[in-house]
Parts: structure tokens; sequence; C-alpha cells
């Protein structure tokens, strides 16, 4: 297999049809688009602007309301993701517990700048998100769905090299 | 019943009615500020302008507040006009201030109502700005660097025309007023009626303008600039220059267009008339026949677009008349060089038109010889008032001249074109003169008005003739519903996309609100019942033009000249979706894109594009397909639509698939009888 087939999201070939199925479970009506958003991203990682048109279309509303409703939610993310979403709170406790070294340690491990959430490698999206209510672990770190509490930047790049030790390990 | 009373400002005002507090206040002669209240759209409470003190519930948005018996209402305390002021100065704090060189200058609502309530300093530092501009399409110019995000267009485009091209996207600071996908106007299903920006408070959404193609048309002295006035201009000039008639205005503007430099003047209610006849001849056509009926009006090139986008079914029932812009300027360009003796090549046709879908018409290329355009330039009636400042005319000053000949003769029919029902009340007119024309009902009042929807029955000799006259596009798009469902059943619709018609066009002056557009509308009849002659056949230069050029109505001849072809029409740009790559790299491969647009898809295509892979995964070959799914081949028609390798094939139906794969895509992959029986 090619470089470019492996790097896709898993399961990519079939996710259009994905799509199809879960209008049809969500129902195919303006009311239920946010839940249909909300799956569409759980299958292809984001939004991709050709599924929000097509989702438009079997709803029959117009695109620039889809666009508006995705835009508008955090949630939602119209650029493609890294394999692995690292979620760092920024809820008060976690901020006054300076999550802000921790933000700048993984920056620096994902070698990302300025607007830039996604490594250029694809591999890690960095998101700051509010308070996720695990205020007694502050400085709390969410790693693909997993909390991560009490976090240092130290800590968190050794969480970053098992992470990657896992992968090579699985592509073996 | 008790009458019910308000008190504001210690003034007693009696209800009526009214949906809320704004309306009440306005009423009771105190115009409360606004920018996102328009009394006929939704109410949206957004720019805190109109609050006012209520006795017992405090500071309230009177737009969203309704009236009730008693109660007491402040609207000018240290409070309110505290609140007015901060949401002004934050507001332009947030905007950009070119006022000078902004195209609203002097007509922008943020500018008068930052003079009006006296905010004079602004004290907040501004961000840095970075002015979006969209111009790419050919009516509109959008500007984000003059939004106050008070949403209007967003209101405007979804409830009034129902089409929904512009949403807010993003949040908080960073949200915006944007087409799908930060996408050009150019590139979205946006049918140009401008009708946003006839609302935008500022300069925002603007008419782009032609004037300096104008200019210079007019500065070569080789050239012979020839102009046609649509009908709705006169009326909103008269009501902009406060002149008593649209025929006075009218003849104001030809001797304004003369100063100015325009060589030949000319009316395009002369083409009008040459529409009502060719239109009224063709419809006469088809009810004698039953075909193709209802026939839709063709005149509005917002509706045209609209219902190539929305409506590919409908196609075949427009009307395949040019509308009278592009009549006129078909047979300027044939006959007019050789009449007043100039090479066609130094001729520019120039039109003055109430529309900004007009510039997107004059530029679609079938209304174009060997890539020159019949009409070369399109100017709104708020070009035309700029270009008659910049060169200093003082309209109310001049005296009335003629229109040229032979295109200046006008009947009333063709003046009314320019108000919602005009050009059915034409075609009525033309329709009922029977073949002895002795008929003289002159005036069908059952098609006149401003309500969005109006229905009529006319007796069309022995033929009870039923009759829709629709005015907005979302007033268009219930009806068409009706139609397709066949709960209602027409003959003939005239469909106008604006409210009023062409009077609210987004090329009038502002005010443009529904004030304006009623006010318009009676200068408008006004001008047809001061006509001697008022029925279109009974013009004399129609009738010179068919013994000329054009044989008779509907002749071949005049087919070439007026009449035109809709074609499908895709609504998004660039928009595929990879379903499944080809994964075998030795063996030779195809790609089949499934078209999924909204009239595909509404036949089945999906339901084609699954059973499609399905069952080549079944036949073994599925690995040598490169699936995708397409919106919008503009072959609508013919759906569901399926391209292979670059050529494409209709009526893919779930049904038919089995036989698509076996004759169109196993042969290109090298398939032979083998497979058949597999």
């Amino acid at each position: 297999m090619t470089q470019a087939v492996l790097d896709r999201p898993t399961g990519q070939e079939r996710s259009f049809v994905r799509v199809q199925e879960i209008i049809q479970e969500c129902g195919a009506s303006e009311s239920a688009l946010i839940p249909i958003l909300q799956r569409i991203q759980d299958e292809y990682r984001y939004l991709p602007e050709e599924i929000l048109s097509y989702v438009a279309t079997v709803l029959d509303i117009s695109p620039a309301t889809v666009c508006g409703v995705a835009t508008f939610y955090a949630q939602f993310s119209l650029v493609p993701k890294g394999k692995h979403v690292v979620r760092v709170c920024d809820g008060t406790a976690c901020h006054v517990r300076d999550n802000r070294a921790l933000i700048e340690s993984v920056r620096k491990r994902l070698k990302i700048t300025g607007k830039q959430i996604t490594s250029d490698d694809n591999m890690y999206t960095l998101e700051i998100v509010n308070c996720i209510g695990a205020c007694a672990l502050a400085p709390a770190v969410v790693v693909d769905e997993q909390v991560h509490g009490q976090m240092t930047g130290e800590k968190i790049l050794k969480l970053f090299n098992q992470i990657d030790a896992k992968d090579k390990e699985a592509e073996k | 019943m008790s009458k019910e009373f308000i008190t504001v400002d210690g003034v007693h005002v009696e209800l009526n009615g009214e949906k809320n507090l704004l309306e009440v206040v306005r009423k009771a002669g105190i115009d409360l500020p606004t920018f996102c209240y328009h009394s006929e759209l939704s109410v949206f409470g957004a720019c805190r302008m109109c609050v006012c003190e209520v006795e017992g519930r405090g500071l309230q948005a009177t737009c969203s507040t309704p009236p009730s018996n008693g109660m007491v209402i402040k609207t000018n305390t240290d409070k309110t006009m505290r609140i007015r002021r901060m949401a002004l100065e934050l507001l332009l704090s947030n905007h950009c201030g070119d006022c000078p060189s902004c195209s609203k200058n002097g007509n922008c609502r943020l500018q008068t109502l930052a003079q009006r309530l006296g905010v004079t300093k602004v004290r907040f530092p501004k961000p840095q700005f970075s002015h979006e501009i969209d111009d790419q399409s050919a009516s509109l110019v959008r500007d984000s660097g003059k939004c106050i995000l008070c949403g209007d267009c967003v209101r405007m485009c979804k409830e009034v025309q129902g089409i929904g091209v512009l949403d807010f996207v993003g949040r908080g600071w960073d949200a915006k007023i944007s087409t799908a996908f930060g996408k050009s106007l150019a590139d979205v299903e946006c049918v140009l009626c401008g009708q946003c920006a006839t609302c935008c408070p500022t300069g925002a959404i603007t008419v782009k303008s032609e004037i300096d193609k104008a200019w210079k048309a007019i500065y070569d002295t080789k050239k012979t600039v020839v102009v046609q006035v649509a009908p709705a201009v006169r009326a909103a000039l008269a009501d902009h220059y406060g002149v008593q008639s649209g025929e006075l205005a009218m003849g104001k503007l030809v001797a304004a267009l003369r100063r100015l430099g325009f060589d030949r003047i000319y009316d395009t209610s002369f083409a009008a008339d040459l529409t009502t006849v060719e239109e009224g001849t063709e419809f006469l056509g088809r009810l004698a026949s039953g075909e193709r009926l209802p026939q839709f009006t063709s005149c509005c090139p917002a509706w045209v677009k609209y219902a190539e986008q929305f409506h590919p079914s409908l196609l075949n029932n427009l009307s395949s008349c040019k509308s009278p812009q592009q009549m006129f300027s078909s047979l300027a360009k044939k006959h007019l060089p050789e009449t007043l003796g100039v090479e066609a090549e130094n001729m520019v046709v120039i039109s003055i038109m109430p529309c900004t879908a007009k510039k997107f018409e004059a530029a679609r290329p079938e209304f174009a010889e060997n890539g020159v355009p019949d009409t070369d330039i399109v100017l709104t009636s708020q070009e035309v008032i700029r270009m008659m400042d910049e060169g200093g005319i003082q309209f109310n000053e001049l005296a009335p001249e003629s229109l040229d000949m032979p295109f200046g003769i006008k009947t009333g029919a063709g003046v009314i074109f320019g108000a919602t029902g005009g050009v059915a009340e034409a075609v009525l007119r033309l329709a009922t003169l029977g073949a002895d024309r002795t008929s003289r009902k002159i005036e069908f009042h059952e098609v006149r008005g401003m309500e969005g929807i109006r229905e009529a029955e006319v007796m069309v000799g022995d033929k009870n003739v039923r009759l829709a006259v629709v005015n907005g596009l979302a007033n268009a798009k219930e009806l068409v519903a009706k139609v397709e469902s066949g709960e209602s059943s027409y003959d003939i619709i005239e469909v106008m996309s604006c409210r009023g018609g062409c009077i609210g066009g987004a090329g009038q002056p502002l005010p443009n609100d529904m004030a304006a557009r009623e006010r318009r509308r009676k200068l408008i009849y006004e001008c047809d019942s001061l006509q001697n002659l008022r029925n279109a056949a009974d013009n004399p230069y129609v009738q010179e033009a068919y013994t000329k050029w054009l044989q008779s109505p509907n002749s071949h001849v005049a087919h070439e000249l007026l009449h035109t072809a809709y074609r499908h029409r895709r609504r998004l740009s660039g928009q595929v979706i990879d379903v499944q790559e080809s994964t075998n790299v030795d063996a030779q491969k195809v790609c089949i894109k499934v078209c999924v647009g909204t009239g595909c898809y509404t036949k089945g295509a999906y339901n084609t594009l699954h059973k499609l892979m399905a069952r080549a995964e079944k036949k073994g070959y599925t690995d040598r397909l490169e699936i995708k799914a397409s919106f919008c081949f503009e072959n609508c028609g013919g759906g569901p639509s399926v391209e292979v390798d670059g050529n494409l094939h209709s009526d893919v139906t779930p049904d038919s698939v089995d036989k698509f794969l076996k004759e169109v895509v196993e042969p290109k992959l090298g398939l032979g009888k083998q497979l058949v029986n597999h």
C-alpha cells in the first residue's frame, strides 16, 4: 500500500456510505443536524466541506446554514485533526495551576506555531478546552478520551513518547 | 371592545394590532433608531438601539416586546441614551470607518445614527482591520470590514428570498457573515437579486459599480453610446427627486443623460412591448395546444437563475423569451448600426436598470455574439444618480426632453413591467384582444397589488385562464411546490424576485423599503394611465420592427433574435466526495462520479451509488474503480447522472445499474463476456 493510503483515517473507503446511514438513523430533518454532524465527525474525525454540502442536500437546507452550525460549536472541526487529539484543560483550576507551561511544552514537542493546532505529520492535534470537570486533578489533559491528571511539562513528554512507541508497535 | 392604550413618554397611544412596542413608538412619532429591525423580516433583537424603559420591567428592546394595555414606557432617558451611544461606539470601534471613500457614504445607517445620536468620539482602540472583499460576482461586492453583524442580509435571503446564501459563521469575536465555506457569491447559489444590499445598513454589501466603464465609453469619441432606460427607473427617480410623475422624471433623465454624453436614449418599455407580443403569442400557442403549461415568465434574471438552480424540471415551462433588456440589446446590436450609420464595433449598448441581477444577465455567454456582449454595460438607478452627481447635473432644474426614435415609443403595457403583476397584465391586454381586435379591456386590477401571491381567473376567448402573480422568491418557492404537487394549477405564472417587482430592485436608490416601493408602484400605474396607447400590440414601432426585420411574432427570425434557452446550473462550486479509491495499481482503472446534487438525489442517486458499489464488489472488480460522489453536472433534467472517465450518462437509476455496469463500465475495464455469468 502506498503512503498516501496509509495516512488516511481508517475506514474512509466506507465512510461516505456511513454518512448516509447516519442521516437515516438520525432522521433527515433540520432538527437532527447537530447529532448528524457529531456522528459524521466521529466517522471522519472532522467535517469535510463536501460532506457538509451533502448533508445540506439531503436535509434540504442551505449549505450556509450547515456551515454556520458547524462553525458555531467548538466541538466541530472543519479541518482534519491528527490521529491523536490532546485536549489541555483551561478551566480556572487548571489555569491557576500553570497549564501555560504545559501548553508551551506540548507546542514545542509537536513543533506547532501560531494558529496551527495539528502537527505537520498529522499525528497530534492540540486543543485548549474549557473545564473538563477534573479540577481536583488540575492541571488536567485528555488524550484520546483518557484523562491524565496533575500533568507537568515533563510528564506529558513521557506520555507522547509512550503513544509514539505504541503506534510504532502497532505498525509492525 | 374597549380601546387599549399604552403611554409613550407621557402621551397616550392607542394600540391597533401592532406586533411590537417599536411599531407603537414609531406610530407615536418617535423614530427609535434600529439596525436589525425590518418590518418584513423576523425580529432579531441584536442591535439594542431600540431599548426603552418599560415601567415595572426595566430596559426592554422594543422590537421584541409585544405591547400590552396600560404599559408605560419612556424612550428617552439617561439610561436609554447611554446604552444607544455605547452600542454605537462599540460598533464604530469595530468598523473600518473608511467613510469618505465608501460607496455607501451619505446613505449609511451607521453613519446617520452616529451623527443623530451625537457620537463624536470613539473611546475604544480599533483592532487591526482586514477587509475580506468579495467582488467576484457580476452584481454585488461584499466587504467584511464594514459589517456590523446585524444579520439583516441573512434573514432577507432566507425569509424573503427563501435561499439562505448567507449565514453567521464562527462565534463570539470570530463571528462573521459568510457564504457556505467562505466561497465567493459567484460560486454559490446566490441569484444576485441584491435584496441583501437593500437592507444592509452599512457598506458591507453594495452594488458592483460599472460607472467607470460607462464614463470610458462616453469619453471615447469614436464610440456611439446607446442607452436604454427600464420602466421602474423613472418611478424611482421621481420618488427620489420628489418629481411629480414618472413621465416627467423620465423626461428630465433624458435631458440629464444627453448632457452627460450619452448619444441615443431609448426606452426599455419599447422592448417590453416587444416581449409582451412575443410572450403573449407564445402563451396563446401553448394555451391552444395545452403543452408546457403553466407558462412561467422569464423577464426576471434572478428568477431565471433561481429556476435553473433549484427547479430543473420547470425550465421547459419558462417562456423562451429573452428579457426586455436582452431583446432591446439584440435588436440594437443587430439593426441600430445601420439605422444610425455607425460601425457596429463602435456602438456601445448601456442599460439603466433597477436591478443588480441584470448585470449577471448581461454577462451570460448566450447573450453575446463572438464574445461581445449584447448589453455592454449595466448601470443601476443608484449608479446613474451617482453619475449625475459626478457630472454636476441639477436634476430638478432640468427641462424635460423627449426620447430618441425608433426605440423611444412605448405603450402603457411596457411601462407596467416595472411593477409586480405588470407582465401578466400586459400579456392579458394582448391575449384578450381577440382576432378582430375589438376587446378594449385595459385594466386588470385583479393582478395588481403588493401581496406576495395573487391569483386571478380571466376569460381569454372561450378559455378560462388561471393566473398567478408572485413576488419574492420565498413566495415563488411556495407556489412552485404547490404546482409541482398538483395542489394548485395555473396557465400562466408571473414571477418577480423582488418584493413589489422591479420597482423594488436592489439597484434602486435607498431607502428601498416597502413604503418606497408602494409609492413607486403608484407612479408606475399613473404613468400607464397617461399613455394613449396601452396595448403592446398597438405600438407602431413594434409593428414596424416586425414588418422591417422580424416578420411575425414567434417567427423563425424572431426566435433567432428574441428567444433563448435555459440550462441546468450547479449551486456550489468545486465539491467532490471521495467514496472509494482504486487500490489495484496494476490494472486499468475507471473513474466513476455519481451526482448527488439535489436534482439527482431526489431521483434516487444515492441508491444508484450504493447499488453500483455493491454490484461491483460482487462482480469482483471493485478494486479497479475509483468512485466519487459529485455535486451537479448541470444535467439535472437527465438525473441521476453518472460520469464515467469524463463521459456523462443520464438516467442511471438503481434499476438500470446492472445494465449500466455491463454496457458502460465493464467494456472500459476490458472485461468481456467472461463476467456476464459471474
